[in-house]
């Protein structure tokens, strides 16, 4: 489908005092967008969309003076708005939930919160059961010694529990991009180590073959 | 103690291998995403001209959720 406005005229139109058709035209834009996007994997009301949208129009009028032309008008527009709403959607999936229900904070010990425990599949081989065991193992005691208490906590919360990156950024006092570089920094710590280990891809790959 | 299914376990040795040392953060990958998005739907090599941002989607399960959201939103039109 091809935008009726130019990237310049969606921006003429809606500098300073928006035109009101403009406005409509991109609310409608919008609301479609995220509707097909939404609503078929998550749990949306028409109410949400609504107000997922009016929230983006605030966000996108307010920075028209970020638009640096790289994608199609509502192309940048709609990425605000789908930023709004899983920012939205995932703060209301997550609201009750503690980082020390999650088991992933643990005060008296540190080592015993960082344990990870085996689920073996019915189907593995003695073999592959031996080898993922090890890795366990091994990703185990790396993950004690290698990382700070905040990487081990961040790890664990997101990996294991899968709470999503703002959400525990927002529980350990940091944002999105700050916590995902503190991850980056732990994954180059243990993929360093395993390698130092001796482990390859090629290991980890074969630990999974087949039926596991 | 926390389990630790085969998928997760996988998962997170696969996450450890495929880093980068010269990985972008969420924020940049947020500044270019739609730019992004729109190579990938006209069918361009989007993560020969963008690696920088393909590599995080790879890396970043969040960022990776609202690409795939914004895909759809703009190819509803």
């Amino acid at each position: 489908m091809n935008d009726e406005r130019s990237n310049a005229e969606w921006i003429e139109a809606l500098f300073g005092e928006p035109d009101q058709k403009a406005l409509a035209d991109l609310r409608a834009r919008l609301l479609r967008g995220m509707g097909y996007a939404l609503k078929q994997r998550y749990r949306v009301t028409d109410a949400d969309l609504e107000d997922f949208v009016q929230d983006a129009l605030v966000r996108i009028l307010a920075n028209l003076a970020s638009f640096r032309g790289e994608s199609r008008f509502t192309t940048w527009a709609q990425k605000i708005a789908v930023r709004i709403a899983f920012s939205e959607l995932r703060r209301k999936r997550w609201e009750e939930v503690s980082l020390h229900e999650l088991g992933t904070v643990d005060e008296e010990s540190d080592a015993e919160a960082s344990a990870l425990a085996w689920m073996p599949s019915p189907v593995q081989s003695p073999e592959q059961q031996v080898t993922r065991q090890s890795l366990v193992t091994l990703l185990s005691t790396l993950i004690q010694e290698e990382l700070t208490d905040r990487q081990r906590q961040a790890m664990m919360t997101i990996v294991l529990k899968g709470m999503p990156l703002e959400e525990v950024a927002l529980r350990m006092g940091t944002n999105r991009n700050a916590l995902y570089k503190l991850l980056h920094d732990a994954r180059q710590r243990l993929k360093r180590r395993l390698e130092v280990q001796g482990v390859t891809v090629s290991d980890v790959m074969s630990a999974f073959e087949s039926s596991g | 103690m926390m389990s630790l299914t085969a998928d997760k376990l996988k998962g997170l040795v696969l996450s450890i291998f495929q880093t980068h040392r010269d990985e972008i953060g969420c924020g940049d990958c947020f500044e270019h995403v739609d730019r992004f998005a729109e190579l990938v739907q006209s069918g361009k090599d989007a993560a020969k001209e963008m690696p920088h941002v393909y590599r995080h989607l790879e890396m970043c399960k969040a960022c990776r959720e609202e690409f795939e959201a914004l895909l759809s939103a703009i190819e509803a039109g």
